[in-house]
């Protein structure tokens, strides 16, 4: 049904069977897809909720940006203001950036990616799914019951002592989701080490499973953290028993400590995954292996490693010892230069490569720069002088803004562009596409960089007041809520064709840029079980054909075997037509 | 890999696959290794959550010396050794009965050693739930409003060590303890089925992961409460109230 809609073009000659049975419609009703054990059908389930809170992390921000139009504080009340920006930390943090790439896009790919027919262990992966929901449904529970204002960081003793907020349940729901991530980070743990197909070595992945690994890490080791801390702070709350609490004996500092022990390497959690699909981006339009592939793959492990070992950046003014904090701060610039070493990657596989500006690509590009300016301005905070000036301001939030929108949520969607005709056998509008991610990355821009300004200049962070005798601040502000409006129908875009294109779209061939990576060689989309013969791998990462020669002779390997006997498509006739040694 | 390669290339697996074999695994090693593994990447994780209130351990005891030494006093250490030779005594049956199911031995074999371990566990958690009940009694307990010391303990508490520092231990007490008795309440859950399926025959010299990782799952509930142990009851030992 799909071939005469592709019939002439390159990737109807390489004879994409497109299934009559594939993923999505192998099963119906309601519990093959609750009660499923495909991780393809569970990373759909994943989309679909992480996108609902997503919008309600966003009606948050947009309550915040409406309110900072004015330096009055006329829209809310303080103690409302407090809650509005803690549920947007929330439910971005928690509920968005952590889970996106890994449950959507890891989920689906992850298997794919190595040749396997699911991950390790199935139930455990709809398990996760199961307790994300069962967390997100308590947290925003306790958000419609009367919300928490304690800020997504709930630092003691305010957290635990003094706010009349349902800090507890909140903090229940935050708990349980972790174990949601801990479970998904063992699934691929697991699943990279032990399932990779034949042939299929650790230096032949694609470099988007080397950044899933090196997430996975973070997921095992740091999230348990985080649930011990929340477990501490509802104890503390509910039963006082002193742990953190000076008249008792306890520490306000230790909490601090504990949390971002987690929450430091949470945004390496955040950032990984995007940097992974960002590699993947760069080879396939680019159509040139990344340069440096060795580097890129350890990049990804060190600053997993190095990610464990700066969390005292954030405790610069918490009267954490000057010495702990030049130490902290050399670690804080020791842990830059993965990610530079990424970036200078990235740009030098763009030398004389074959480039093209498809939506995919020009998230790459918005990611390279914005990151790029994210990391520095990074950089700039782990200089001990700079930080205890613009600690608490709004270049904070401007910076981790850069990081995680102009970052994350660019690389989140790029790759939900670039492997959207996988997952639903559709092309999405191409120009429409391109359209949103000009709106999205100017938008952006529009509304963060003021924020530097502002931050630079003593706007505090978490305030929705601020003087009215610097007219400058307000001009920035409004700015910055102007961009908002705008990054929000670039983003609104997206999903209006995104679903627009799974009724209407253009039936996608199983390789429509075309790229390399095993779930290429599958048809859009993919049956059930992902190959319908265990694929070989006898090549590398990365190794584009001329387009010439894969007319020719198809996108196989350069081990096809004659005869067009194709190793994915026994049946068929491989594409081959010229004669030649194996 | 000896397996049936036409099979596999129907995407299905062979004819002579083992009942235990899951779709998505090519052969019952591979299925074995990710289980294995997995166990162990679990454990790892287990080991950072413990990890949070061992560092709260660390900080108090290193800030409250004495606090904590007069408080560890007051822990029967006599009690903790026979909990802890109750426990390593069940990790020795869990360890028996992973090597009955590998040897093939036969069900009640397998059985009666993982109904020991469940026994000896269930000791554990009866003395624990002794020594939790002579603490509330002693008004030990750290909630705000129970901890109410008796005036016995409360002179044999220094002079220059708060009432709050020795209830810090207290609280550590409870909750570095507590968790553990939560692990292995848990632990006793899961080797229930695990048992019914020992004694339906269903374990083999070719097929005992569960009983291998549960086993793994044990040892590690009880190593960590060989640290628990002297960090917390041996720690006032020497102390002279």
């Amino acid at each position: 049904m799909s071939n005469e809609a592709n019939a002439g073009t390159l990737a109807h000659e390489w004879r994409s069977r497109f299934p009559t049975v594939n993923y999505l419609n192998a099963d119906y009703g309601w519990k093959s897809w609750l009660l499923t054990k495909d991780h393809k059908r569970i990373a759909l389930l994943y989309l679909a909720s992480i996108t609902f809170f997503f919008m309600i992390g966003g009606a948050y921000a947009a309550a915040i940006r409406l309110e900072l139009l004015t330096p009055q504080g006329d829209l809310m009340q303080s103690a409302t203001y407090n809650k509005v920006f803690t549920h947007h930390g929330i439910m971005m943090v928690f509920f968005f950036l952590i889970p996106s790439i890994p449950a959507t896009l890891g989920n689906f790919l992850v298997p794919m990616m190595i040749g396997a027919k699911d991950l390790a262990f199935p139930r455990i992966n709809l398990l996760s799914w199961y307790i994300y929901m069962l967390g997100g449904v308590i947290t925003f529970a306790a958000l419609l019951f009367g919300g928490v204002d304690t800020g997504w960081t709930f630092y003691v003793p305010y957290s635990t002592n003094f706010s009349n907020t349902y800090v507890v349940l909140a903090g229940l729901g935050i708990f349980v989701n972790g174990f949601s991530s801990i479970l998904t980070g063992l699934n691929f743990i697991v699943t990279t080490h032990t399932m990779r197909a034949p042939g299929m070595t650790w230096f032949r992945l694609p470099l988007f499973i080397w950044s899933m690994y090196a997430t996975s890490l973070i997921f095992i080791l740091g999230t348990p953290v985080i649930a011990i801390t929340v477990l501490l702070v509802a104890v503390e709350r509910l039963a006082h028993v002193g742990i953190f609490d000076p008249a008792l004996g306890g520490d306000p500092v230790l909490f601090q400590h504990m949390f971002w022990f987690y929450s430091h390497p949470a945004v390496y959690i955040m950032i990984l995954p995007a940097m992974g699909v960002i590699s993947e981006l760069i080879a396939t339009h680019a159509r040139k292996p990344i340069f440096g592939y060795s580097f890129v793959a350890f990049s990804s492990l060190a600053i997993a490693i190095f990610g464990f070992l700066v969390w005292g950046h954030h405790l610069f003014v918490s009267s954490q010892s000057v010495y702990a904090g030049m130490i902290f701060s050399l670690i804080s610039f020791v842990v830059a230069i993965p990610s530079a070493v990424k970036v200078f990657n990235w740009t030098a596989t763009l030398y004389k490569a074959s480039i093209s500006y498809d939506a995919p690509m020009l998230y790459a590009f918005a990611f390279i720069g914005l990151f790029t300016i994210g990391g520095l301005t990074g950089v700039m905070l782990a200089a001990l002088g700079f930080d205890v000036h613009v600690t608490d301001t709004y270049f904070v939030v401007a910076h981790f803004h850069y990081i995680m929108v102009g970052g994350a949520m660019m690389g989140y969607l790029g790759g939900l562009h670039n492997w959207w005709p996988k997952m639903t056998g559709r092309m999405y509008p191409e120009g429409w596409a391109r359209f949103a991610a000009l709106v999205v990355f100017v938008g952006f821009n529009l509304t963060f960089f003021p924020q530097f300004l502002l931050g630079y200049m003593g706007m505090p962070r978490r305030y929705h007041v601020y003087p009215t005798d610097q007219p400058l601040w307000q001009v920035l502000h409004v700015m910055s809520t102007g961009g908002a409006s705008i990054l929000g129908i670039g983003l609104l875009i997206p999903g209006i064709y995104f679903i627009w294109s799974m009724r209407y779209g253009r039936f996608a061939p199983a390789n429509p840029w075309p790229a390399t990576g095993l779930e290429w060689r599958t048809p859009s989309p993919p049956p059930t079980e992902n190959f319908p013969v265990t694929p070989v791998v006898t090549w590398e990462a990365y190794e584009f054909r001329p387009v010439e020669e894969m007319a020719v002779i198809g996108p196989g390997t350069p081990d096809e075997p004659i005869g067009g006997q194709h190793p994915l498509n026994p049946g068929g006739d491989g594409g081959i037509a010229v004669n030649r040694e194996p | 890999m000896a397996t049936n390669a036409e099979a596999i290339e129907h995407g299905h697996a062979p004819e002579s696959a083992h009942a235990a074999l899951a779709h998505h695994f090519d052969n019952l090693e591979q299925q074995r290794e990710a289980g294995t593994l997995g166990m162990w990447v679990f454990i790892a994780q287990e080991v950072m959550f413990f990890g949070g209130l061992f560092l709260a351990y660390l900080i108090y005891r290193m800030r409250y010396p004495e606090a904590f030494m007069a408080a560890s006093n007051h822990l029967n250490w006599k009690i903790g050794a026979f909990n802890t030779t109750v426990l390593i005594t069940s990790s020795l049956t869990m360890a028996l009965a992973v090597w009955a199911t590998q040897a093939g031995r036969a069900p009640k074999v397998q059985v009666a050693l993982m109904l020991a371990t469940v026994l000896l566990g269930f000791t554990f958690l009866g003395v624990k739930a002794y020594e939790y009940h002579e603490k509330y009694v002693d008004g030990l307990v750290p909630i705000a409003g129970w901890f109410n010391p008796n005036h016995e303990i409360l002179s044999h508490i220094p002079a220059n060590v708060s009432l709050g520092q020795y209830q810090m231990f207290f609280w550590l007490y409870f909750a570095m303890t507590g968790l553990h008795a939560l692990h292995m309440i848990v632990g006793v859950l899961i080797i229930t089925p695990i048992i019914y399926w020992a004694w339906r025959g269903r374990y083999s010299p070719e097929y005992h992961a569960p009983v291998e990782n549960f086993g793994l799952y044990w040892h590690f509930v009880d190593i960590i409460w060989i640290f628990l142990f002297p960090l917390l009851y041996l720690l006032g030992a020497h102390f002279k109230p």
